[in-house]
């Protein structure tokens, strides 16, 4: 009987309890981390094609791995732990695409599809002649993997701001629509389009400060 | 003479190649007498090079509606 009363009384506890956070903690065995599939897009999806992007040189592979990262999540989410953050977690999982990607087109499968090429050494990155012809200005092969990394830290960056202002800042930066266009497309003012651009300018340039220099 | 805010602006303006002439005129006025909206323009200006060395690349919105269509209708 005192049992009884006992349970009912715990029953009641979490009842007044369930509105809390700490309450869904507890209840699954205290993990760190938790999978949100629902807001993988929004919250990460730039942030993976962007690491994507810089080792495939290829918007439309990279994306199609983003793709098949997200899928892959959702397949083996009963197996995550909880030990990774959840954008840790997802970027292994991207790694693995990536090699499995260059594993493909190394395969004997993929060396038997017909490549036409302009020039005969196989590794070179362009095929046009345009494309082989020496920048001499070019600094990129000097700081490409600090610029990577810096997209990322930009990225990571971008995605602790309000979504609204996240949204307008790529829009503006990333995809370089014009002023106008946004603000038909989201219904806005332009000096409300300015002020969220300021916001976000700012947010960025403090987390910047914090996390790259 | 402009405040500051209306300073702040015309330089995020300018970050984008917005800024009209007259706006610029003011602007550097301003930047020339107010100490910290030096400061600020100097670090807006830096940001803008950042994110031009480092290349950004985004999905659009459209692609990624789209991705979401397609994680849930896959299981």
């Amino acid at each position: 009987m005192a049992a009884l009363k006992f349970t009912e009384g715990t029953k009641n506890l979490q009842l007044i309890k369930s509105n809390s956070v700490t309450f869904d903690i507890q209840k699954k065995k205290m993990t760190a981390h938790q999978l949100q599939p629902n807001s993988w897009v929004d919250s990460y999806a730039d942030y993976l094609f962007n690491y994507a992007v810089v080792r495939v040189s290829d918007a439309e592979i990279a994306k199609d791995l983003v793709q098949e990262t997200f899928f892959a999540g959702l397949k083996s989410a009963k197996n995550y732990k909880g030990d990774a953050a959840e954008r840790t977690w997802l970027i292994a999982i991207l790694k693995r695409k990536v090699i499995d990607h260059y594993r493909k087109i190394n395969s004997n499968k993929g060396k038997a599809e017909v490549r036409m090429k302009y020039s005969s050494s196989s590794d070179s990155e362009g095929d046009w002649l345009e494309q082989q012809v020496a920048d001499p200005y070019s600094t990129l092969e000097n700081s490409a993997i600090e610029n990577e990394e810096l997209g990322l830290a930009i990225h990571s960056c971008i995605s602790k701001l309000p979504k609204k202002q996240a949204q307008v800042f790529k829009m503006k930066t990333i995809q370089g629509i014009s002023t106008e266009d946004i603000c038909n497309e989201l219904d806005i003012n332009p000096s409300n389009l300015w002020v969220m651009i300021h916001r976000a300018r700012t947010a960025l340039m403090g987390c910047l400060n914090e996390n790259w220099y | 003479m402009i405040s500051c805010d209306e300073a702040a602006v015309i330089c995020n303006k300018n970050q984008y190649g917005e800024a009209s002439f007259v706006d610029k005129l003011k602007f550097r006025f301003h930047v020339f007498l107010c100490k910290t909206c030096s400061v600020f323009t100097k670090k807006n200006t830096h940001l803008t090079t950042l994110c031009e060395k480092a290349n950004l690349q985004g999905l659009s919105e459209q692609e990624k509606l789209r991705m979401k269509e397609q994680l849930q209708n896959k299981p």
